[in-house]
């Protein structure tokens, strides 16, 4: 594996169990994603996208074949260990933004150095995590509404919010699951401004989507039709 | 730090939490009350058993008594342990109030006044003597002559404190007992059977036990002595009340008196009346009144067990309510996973949840329950003079106002296990939510 290869799947297969039946969804999807790339993962519902991007991002473990992040085998990590690659080396961004409706817009952006960090070290990370927060969300035009609620917010606002919490560990991988779905299309659009100014940042970046598109919006585009990975 | 704030929003932010801290407090507040009462009525019981019995009891249930008590008495009162000691006859006799056409079977009880004060706790039930034990049995209208003092429900008295206001009235008793021999014979057989003398009120004692204060009637013990035939050559009696030193364990103590019963009866064993001494036993307060205590150690233990419900409804309340609130946050848990938090934080966020319905249900329905209390006499007397209504039968519970005494052990206790009720309650539900697969729960269609 060359040095600038950031992800790399081999064989990967998932099923689930579906009632009496068990649905096969990912048949040996083979992908390679090198650091800096902005990949958009395209096809139709129930392709297996979704489920990929989950396994990507160790959401998710495959029933069979490995998944390779810096070389690192993420099968072969321990319960402890994938949950500290959840918090540092990927950010998710999802169709829904999965935003916590308890917590305002500065505290859903600096969630995951909370989740990342005792109470001691908390407190010893409190003043740079929040300067953190708010440099993200002035970056993403939302410094008014820092104190708001999710709900006080519109789909694409709340979508930078999510798209914030997923670069607050400065992670080497951004995954955005339908980032655009849930957004007409000209909030759809600054949205892709956003992953393609990040993109051009230097910012790893793997998306699904079903619209050509917007997968036409990332640097290189690989289709998957029943579970299997066409032109990676 | 994620799993305090969030507890506390959840907290702060779900209506049902607030359900949830009102179904915990509900049961708190009922502990509280029913276990403040309970105990205080369990313990006021027994204290009246401990205060007509004394420590310690070296005696025999049987009415012929046993003799040579009188150099045990002398060798008791040689012990720097025992601090009071006091000759008691019991026996049964037939009793007429003067005017009355008929005879009633009662309880009589020969007890030497000042002795039996120093023993027992005896002086607190008296109305006219409390403080004069040495007159508890000359009438006031003649001290010449010898006073009975009968409990106060023998009396048909429905409310005694009016006594407090009345000189004692001049009833006039007469008590006829069957003598015994040392063997168990009726003594004076072929002459008239029985003995019968005239006693006179001079006091009336209410001990609080309903039992005792219906059933008892105390006279003088040398003229017991002669009414059930114990004052021959050889004198009987039938029980000694011993009080310890304060600083004596009580086991220490009737360990003791055991030790010198066994010598002392050995000494005896080639008297004439040695074979009475066979049946006397030395027993602890607790064992003399087991008959009396036992029921309510019953109702103590039958309380337990309810509470033991009431808690296992609070471990139900919450599981129920901890399963509302998993259902509608298993967005949360995903999310939460998919910033890297594991599944014990997922379970430790929801029993930081859980422990904050558990404290505040525990501290409202700790500080609302110790009101209550506070009120609970003052609340039942407007109740009474109100609408009539008596909540608590003062002739069954034999108490004057009802025990509200808070005990802080209790409390302490009682919001120990609200709080671990909660915590129970919450882990299954937290512990399913845990082991949910945020892949799943993130899925559109799952939404």
């Amino acid at each position: 594996m060359s040095n600038d290869v950031l992800l790399k799947t081999e064989h990967l297969y998932k099923s689930y169990k579906m009632g009496p039946t068990r649905v096969k969804v990912l048949k040996g999807a083979n992908i390679t994603v090198r650091k800096g790339e902005f990949v958009a993962i395209i096809g139709a519902s129930g392709s297996g996208k979704s489920t990929l991007l989950h396994i990507l991002g160790a959401l998710d473990r495959p029933d069979k074949g490995t998944v390779k992040f810096n070389n690192q085998d993420l099968n072969k990590l321990a319960a402890r260990d994938l949950n500290k690659f959840r918090n540092k080396k990927v950010g998710f961004v999802f169709q829904f933004y999965h935003l916590l409706d308890e917590l305002n817009i500065l505290e859903n952006v600096y969630l995951p150095v909370m989740a990342g960090t005792s109470v001691p070290g908390w407190f010893l990370r409190r003043k740079w995590a929040k300067n953190r927060a708010k440099e993200l969300l002035e970056q993403f035009g939302l410094s008014e509404r820092m104190t708001h609620k999710p709900y006080q917010l519109s789909g694409g606002e709340r979508q930078r919010v999510a798209i914030g919490r997923a670069l607050m560990n400065e992670p080497v991988l951004l995954l955005a699951d339908e980032p655009t779905g849930n957004l007409d299309s000209v909030t759809g659009n600054s949205i892709l401004e956003v992953l393609e100014n990040l993109n051009k940042a230097g910012q790893t970046i793997v998306m699904v989507t079903h619209d050509e598109r917007i997968a036409k919006r990332a640097g290189r585009i690989v289709k998957i039709v029943d579970g299997e990975i066409k032109n990676a | 730090m994620y799993k305090i704030t969030l507890a506390l929003k959840y907290f702060l932010k779900r209506k049902v939490s607030y359900f949830a801290v009102l179904a915990v407090t509900l049961c708190v507040f009922i502990v509280v009350v029913v276990m403040t009462v309970m105990t205080g009525l369990y313990g006021e019981f027994k204290q009246k058993n401990y205060e007509i019995t004394g420590d310690c009891v070296v005696g025999t249930d049987s009415l012929v008594g046993f003799a040579y008590y009188e150099d045990f008495i002398k060798i008791l009162d040689q012990q720097k342990e025992i601090s009071a000691v006091s000759p008691v006859i019991k026996s049964f006799a037939l009793i007429r109030i003067r005017g009355s056409q008929s005879d009633q079977a009662l309880e009589i009880m020969g007890i030497e006044p000042e002795s039996f004060c120093k023993a027992t706790g005896f002086e607190k039930t008296l109305f006219y003597n409390k403080n004069s034990v040495s007159e508890a049995f000359k009438p006031s209208g003649d001290p010449n002559l010898v006073g009975c003092m009968p409990g106060s429900a023998l009396l048909y008295l429905d409310n005694i404190d009016f006594l407090n206001q009345i000189q004692v009235p001049m009833y006039t008793f007469s008590i006829s007992c069957f003598p015994l021999t040392s063997k168990g014979a009726l003594m004076d057989a072929g002459t008239g059977l029985v003995r019968t003398m005239n006693f006179y009120l001079s006091d009336i004692s209410h001990s609080g036990l309903p039992r005792v204060d219906s059933s008892m009637i105390y006279l003088p013990f040398d003229h017991v002595q002669k009414l059930c035939g114990m004052d021959g050559s050889t004198k009987r009696t039938s029980f000694i009340h011993i009080k310890f030193q304060p600083e004596t364990k009580l086991s220490k103590g009737c360990e003791l008196v055991r030790s010198l019963w066994n010598s002392y009866s050995l000494e005896k064993q080639n008297e004439s009346q040695a074979f009475l001494l066979e049946t006397v036993t030395v027993q602890s307060w607790k064992e003399f009144r087991r008959e009396a205590i036992a029921p309510m150690e019953n109702e103590q233990a039958e309380l337990i067990v309810m509470f033991g419900f009431v808690g296992l409804t609070t471990v139900f309340i919450v599981l129920v309510v901890f399963y509302m609130i998993i259902s509608h946050k298993s967005k949360d848990i995903g999310i939460l996973k998919s910033v890297g938090v594991s599944k014990l934080a997922v379970i430790e966020l929801f029993s930081i949840f859980a422990f904050l319905i558990g404290l505040l249900s525990s501290i409202i329905g700790l500080l609302t329950g110790w009101l209550f209390l506070a009120n609970i006499n003052r609340l039942e007397r407007w109740l009474d003079k109100k609408f009539g209504f008596e909540l608590w039968d003062r002739s069954i519970y034999a108490i004057g106002d009802i025990p509200n005494r808070v005990n802080l052990t209790i409390l302490l206790v009682i919001a120990a296990a609200a709080i671990f009720a909660c915590l129970l309650g919450a882990f299954f539900p937290s512990w399913q939510a845990a082991r949910k697969d945020p892949a799943e729960i993130l899925q559109v269609n799952q939404l």
